[in-house]
């Protein structure tokens, strides 16, 4: 699988997959997609980063990578978002938005616009606690996946 | 016994879904449409973004994004356990 060819194509793709998939999770709240679906494509990036490249380079690059630390940290960061409604609301209220609060609290015209960044509320938080959960999931599945394979062909 | 049996709850079923088929609702017009208005109308201001389908996914209906991370998190869990190896595969 580790073709020049392939090789060639990893290095120019998976820049552009990677800021792509970023680009999906913090503009969830303004632009069609979120939190699942930019995690989605920047583990396909990282996924396209494991298939073409070798065992010990695939291990010395992702040894360090902390990936469960990640997928406990979207967890944890995703029901503490949920749990900020506890605050005079009830449970998933979005205290933030409307708010004036100095990250994403910006307020919203209404009606057509060109869509500000600085506003959501929560949900920005949301979708970057989503985002960086769903990227360590599926990675971590691919990765062991990848590793398992690489290790019994290694055996045969 | 065993084709004509067939046959006849095949037949049967096949005219279940045809009646179910032409006494189906038109396209776009669902007999509940206020809370569809209330999304349309009002997601923009409330929860200040302006995707609505964001809104609804992380706002109104937060508890069904918190069962599917659950969900991603059991079957990651599932997976790393299954196939964990002794001799330390950082994962």
């Amino acid at each position: 699988m580790t073709t020049t060819i392939i090789k060639t194509t990893t290095k120019i793709l998976t820049p552009l997959i990677l800021v792509f998939g970023s680009y999906i999770i913090l503009h969830g709240h303004l632009t069609p997609g979120g939190g699942f679906q930019g995690g989605a494509v920047f583990a396909s990036g990282l996924a396209l980063l494991i298939v073409a490249n070798k065992y010990e380079t695939v291990k010395s690059l992702f040894e360090k990578a902390p990936l469960s630390v990640l997928e406990s940290i979207g967890a944890v960061g995703f029901l503490g978002m949920a749990c900020l409604g506890f605050a005079g609301y009830t449970f998933f209220k979005n205290v933030i938005a409307n708010s004036g609060f100095l990250l994403f609290g910006g307020k919203t015209p209404s009606g057509i616009n060109p869509g500000y960044l600085n506003t959501g509320g929560t949900l920005p938080y949301m979708n970057i606690f989503v985002g960086m959960k769903v990227l360590a999931g599926l990675t971590s599945i691919i990765l062991v996946f990848f590793l398992i394979m690489r290790r019994e062909r290694d055996e045969w | 016994m065993r084709t004509s049996l067939g046959l006849l709850a095949f037949i049967g079923f096949t005219l279940f879904l045809l009646a179910a088929m032409i006494s189906i609702r038109p396209f776009g017009e669902p007999p509940h449409r206020e809370m569809d208005d209330w999304f349309i109308t009002h997601a923009q201001i409330e929860s200040s973004a302006n995707n609505v389908v964001t809104s609804i996914v992380f706002d109104y209906r937060g508890f069904d994004t918190l069962g599917e991370a659950t969900v991603l998190f059991t079957a990651v869990s599932g997976v790393l356990m299954v196939l964990r190896r002794k001799e330390g595969m950082k994962k």
